[in-house]
Order: C-alpha cells, then sequence, then structure tokens
C-alpha cells in the first residue's frame, strides 16, 4: 500500500531538484559516449571476435562469480545477522573489505593468499596442480572477491529487518532448522537476495583492477569486456566506445529486466505471505 | 603560501631591477633569475624514478622554481594534453607519441632525443630457470608475461621476439610494464619483457638477462617544451638541464643510455 504513494508533485521541491541533478549526473557520461560513439563502424565493432570473445568470457565469469556469491555469501549474510559470537563486528568489517580495497590491491593480496607462492596457493600447486592466476577460474576468483560483499551485506539488511515470528511459529509448529531457513527464511529474503544478487553481477561483469592483477589478460582465456576496452582506449578510442556501449547496453537491459521481473514478483508474494 | 612566494619572488626581484635602473645595478644576478614559477613536467612512466630526481637537482640550481612532474603512459600523457591539461614539458618514451603531439599542436621547441632504452629479459632474483635468451621463453612450460600490443613495450616485444626467429605465447598480455616487473617480482610469472631501466628499478627483486644488441629493440626518449606552455622560459631551461650533463649522468644511473 505504501510503495504505490508516489507521483512527483508529492515529493518536495528542493528533493526534486537535488533528485534530477542526480539523475543528470549519472546520464551525462552515458549521453556523452553515445554523442562520440562511431555510428558508422559500430557493427564491425560489435561483431569482431575478439570482441565477442571477450563478452561471453565476460557473461560467464560474472555468472559464476554470482553464483558463488550466493552459495557462500547468504549463509555468511545469516551468520553476521543472526550468530552472536565475539568478533562478529570484525568478522563483519574484514568480510566487506574488499569494497573498499583499490581492486589492484586485491589482485595482488590474492597472489598473497592464492598465488604459486601464496598462503594456500602454493600447496594447491605443489599437491593439486592447481595454479589459479593467469586462469578462467583466477578471474571468478578475483570477481567473486569484489563482488561477493554486495550480496552480503544487502541479504544480511534483510534478515537484520526480518520479522522473526514467523521462523518463531514454524519453530513452534515442530519445523527443523534446515526447513526453516529453506522455506521461511530465505523466502522472506527474496527480494533482497534478487537485489543483492544483481548488485554483485553487476559489480562482477565491471571489475576490471584484481582481474588484470591476479588473473592477467589473455584472450579467451582471462581478457573480459572491461580489459578489452581498457587496451583497445589505447589505440583504437572508437573501439572502446562501441564496446563500452555494449557493456553498458546488456547491464542495463538486465538491471531493468530483473528488477521488474524477479523482483516485482518476488514483493507480490510477501504482500501474500504477510498480508 | 610558498606558491605566491615563488610568483611573488621574481616579480620583487624585476621591480628591484627596474627601481634600481640606472643607480648601482648588478646588485642582483640575473642569471638564471627568469627561470621561477611552476614547471609541470609530463613524463613517461619509465621516467618516474630519474626524473624525480632531476627535478629536485634543477630546483637547487633554479631555487624561484618548482617542478611538477606528472607521470604516466606516454600516450595516456598525450591525450591528457591536448585535452588541455597544463603542461610545459612532454618527455616520451617514444617518438610516435612525441609525433602525434607534435602533430596535433605544434611544438614550442624541437623535440630532442634525451636517452634511449633497451629490452632486458627480467627472471627471478639467481635465475633460478636458467634462462640465458630469447629463444628460452618459447618454452611452454614457463609463465612467460609481457605487454599488450597495444602498448609500446608490448610493439617492442613482438618485435625482438621476430628479430630472434621465436614464437613465444604468454600468460598474459599487460596493461604496462610495470605490471610485468610486479608478476615477476611475486614470483607469479617466471620471465617477462621489461626495459633495462625496470631491471635496475626492481633492485634485489628481480635481475635481467641481456637480449644481444642484433636482437634487441632500441627506445628513443624525445623531449620538447609544449606549445602553449604557460612558462615557457622554465619549460625551456627545464628542457636545456635534461640534455645537460649532469641529467645525463642521473639517467645514466637509472640504466638509460645516450642517444
Amino acid at each position: 500500500m505504501s510503495k504505490r504513494r508516489g507521483g512527483g508533485e508529492s515529493l518536495p521541491v528542493p528533493v526534486l531538484a537535488l533528485a534530477v541533478v542526480a539523475i543528470a549526473f549519472f546520464a551525462l557520461p552515458l549521453i556523452g559516449l553515445l554523442w562520440r560513439a562511431p555510428w558508422s563502424n559500430a557493427w564491425t565493432y560489435l561483431t569482431d571476435d575478439d570482441a565477442l570473445t571477450a563478452l561471453r568470457l565476460s557473461m560467464v565469469c560474472s555468472l559464476w562469480a554470482t553464483g558463488l556469491s550466493v552459495v557462500f555469501g547468504v549463509p555468511l549474510a545469516w551468520l553476521l545477522a543472526r550468530g552472536t559470537f565475539p568478533g562478529r563486528e570484525a568478522v563483519r568489517a574484514l568480510c566487506t573489505l574488499s569494497m573498499v580495497l583499490p581492486p589492484v590491491v586485491g589482485g595482488v593480496a590474492l597472489f598473497f593468499a592464492l598465488g604459486r607462492r601464496g598462503i594456500v596457493g602454493q600447496y594447491l600447486d605443489q599437491w593439486f596442480g592447481i595454479t589459479l592466476p593467469f586462469t578462467t577460474a583466477g578471474v571468478v576468483v578475483a570477481q567473486t572477491f569484489v563482488a561477493m560483499p554486495f550480496l552480503v551485506i544487502t541479504v544480511e539488511a534483510a534478515l537484520r529487518q526480518l520479522d522473526t515470528r514467523f521462523e518463531d511459529a514454524a519453530r513452534t509448529l515442530g519445523a527443523s532448522r534446515w526447513y526453516i531457513f529453506r522455506r521461511v527464511t530465505l523466502p522472506s529474503i527474496r527480494p533482497a537476495l534478487g537485489a543483492g544478487a544483481v548488485l554483485a553481477w553487476a559489480r562482477a561483469l565491471g571489475e576490471f583492477g584484481a582481474t588484470i592483477t591476479f588473473a592477467g589478460n589473455f584472450p579467451g582465456t582471462t581478457q573480459t569486456m572491461p580489459l578489452a576496452v581498457y587496451l583497445s582506449l589505447e589505440t583504437n578510442p572508437e573501439e572502446a566506445i562501441v564496446l563500452s556501449l555494449l557493456l553498458i547496453v546488456i547491464s542495463f537491459g538486465v538491471l531493468v529486466g530483473l528488477r521488474g521481473r524477479w523482483m516485482g514478483r518476488a514483493e507480490a508474494n510477501m504482500a501474500t505471505v504477510v498480508p | 603560501m610558498p606558491r605566491h612566494h615563488r610568483y611573488l619572488a621574481p616579480l620583487a626581484a624585476v621591480g628591484l631591477v627596474l627601481t634600481s635602473c640606472g643607480s648601482d645595478d648588478l646588485a642582483i644576478p640575473t642569471s638564471g633569475s627568469d627561470v621561477a614559477g611552476d614547471v609541470t613536467v609530463f613524463a613517461a612512466a619509465s621516467l618516474t624514478a630519474a626524473f624525480t630526481e632531476i627535478g629536485a637537482v634543477f630546483e637547487a640550481e633554479y631555487p624561484e622554481a618548482a617542478v611538477v612532474l606528472n607521470f604516466a603512459g606516454s600516450s595516456d600523457l598525450v591525450a591528457q594534453i591536448l585535452q588541455s591539461a597544463p603542461a610545459d614539458v612532454f618527455a616520451s618514451a617514444d617518438t610516435s607519441n612525441m609525433d602525434r603531439l607534435v602533430s596535433a599542436s605544434g611544438h614550442a621547441t624541437e623535440p630532442s632525443m634525451f636517452a634511449t632504452n633497451v629490452a632486458e629479459i627480467i627472471v627471478q632474483p639467481g635465475n633460478p630457470l636458467g634462462i640465458t635468451g630469447v629463444v628460452d621463453l618459447a618454452n611452454d612450460d614457463l609463465i612467460v608475461v609481457q605487454c599488450a600490443p597495444e602498448v609500446p613495450c608490448g610493439r617492442y616485444a613482438a618485435e625482438i621476439y621476430a628479430n630472434a626467429g621465436v614464437a613465444v605465447i604468454p600468460k598474459s598480455y599487460e596493461e604496462n610494464v610495470n605490471a610485468v616487473v610486479t608478476k615477476v617480482r611475486l614470483g607469479e610469472a617466471d620471465a617477462g619483457i621489461v626495459y633495462a631501466t625496470d631491471v635496475i628499478g626492481a633492485g634485489d627483486a628481480a635481475q635481467g638477462v641481456a637480449i644481444p644488441a642484433d636482437a634487441n629493440v632500441i627506445a628513443e626518449y624525445p623531449i620538447a617544451a609544449v606549445a602553449d606552455a604557460a612558462n615557457l622560459v622554465g619549460a625551456q631551461a627545464f628542457v636545456d638541464f635534461v640534455l645537460a650533463a649532469e641529467s645525463q649522468s642521473i639517467l645514466a644511473a637509472h640504466g638509460f643510455r645516450t642517444p
């Protein structure tokens, strides 16, 4: 009911004015790209094999990173929201540190952890022959490292705000912990889970610094779209603009589409669950 | 405050000269007193250590002047200058970027070559894998990294492989030469193609394997005062200073060669 409130006229003018400035702030750089885009050559750049390879790799890696973020991030968010253990604040800060760390530093830190001289990486190399740097798996690791916190903080906030009475009710009715988590807790945080997953995916898709540092840059293996864009900026700025726009169009489509469909439905579900 | 003083001091000096004209002048030494204010130098990233040192010596020579240094890849610097970033001097790591700037916006002084740099193979300290030359880089078990073909050091690497007649497939095409050095220093890569100056800059963390002259390339570094330099006198003085013996010995200490 409250979400149907709105319409511009009910907003105070100063708030509206600031909001318009904010919109312009985001729109103008995009308009700048559209303005400078070499439309006559656009198709040539878009159908370039290297660009398509980079795009495919970006999609595959960012989806993997999103999946890993959900699998590990939801339990982490649950632990941070519900767990009572000493140093919880410190653990939360630790797990969201990669959001503020310059990504290149994050990439170097990943070397120290998972590189072939790293704390864990040297044993991965010696015992299992697994090396992550310069591999597609390395790209996924780097993207997950920077993307997961976005999911964790979104889901954690939802879990904190969640009315625990439904879980309590389920418990009194004899449901197991696992059953409650699956059938009561998870469905109620679905909008937040969706939003968090989309945020994490968007971050993974745009990831540059940690990827090029930890995974390097090789076409077909580790050269994702942002890396391809950055390097073509050196020699062919026109191509870089076209590829950036492609990345923007795809992200825009997914962000708009998912928000309307997935999260809209989830909100509807909430309405039926919580009358 | 010190910023203002820098500008005021020479003005005061000029005023003094003017007012004292006709009476007992020559009290103020005029040589160099017109080199003052900020001299903004846009220099290739590979010049970072050498030009920081040269800048300090220049400021000692001309106490009224302050050198403001901006280091980045040569092509980035050209882009910045063409987008009207305030530069007085441009020092490029290759002739093609200097040519790009000159053809787009002209120049205040003719570009002069002030240094050259050659490529070297950078390896782990002690060279544990016994890499002796470019031919060894073709070994598929080695983790070789190099610059991307889009940046000068990547073009040079390709030329060197062609000269040596080997096909090297690196594990990664790095965005700049520093990234190549970092990966070897951290032990994640076994070898890479970098500049001789980078090997010296890495100190004990890496070592170099020379590439014979017949397979090697020579990168030429030109310097010029920028067309619309705000501080043309300072720019000219800095260019001359870089070409003079004192700066040349600093450049040599960092591994550059004389053109």
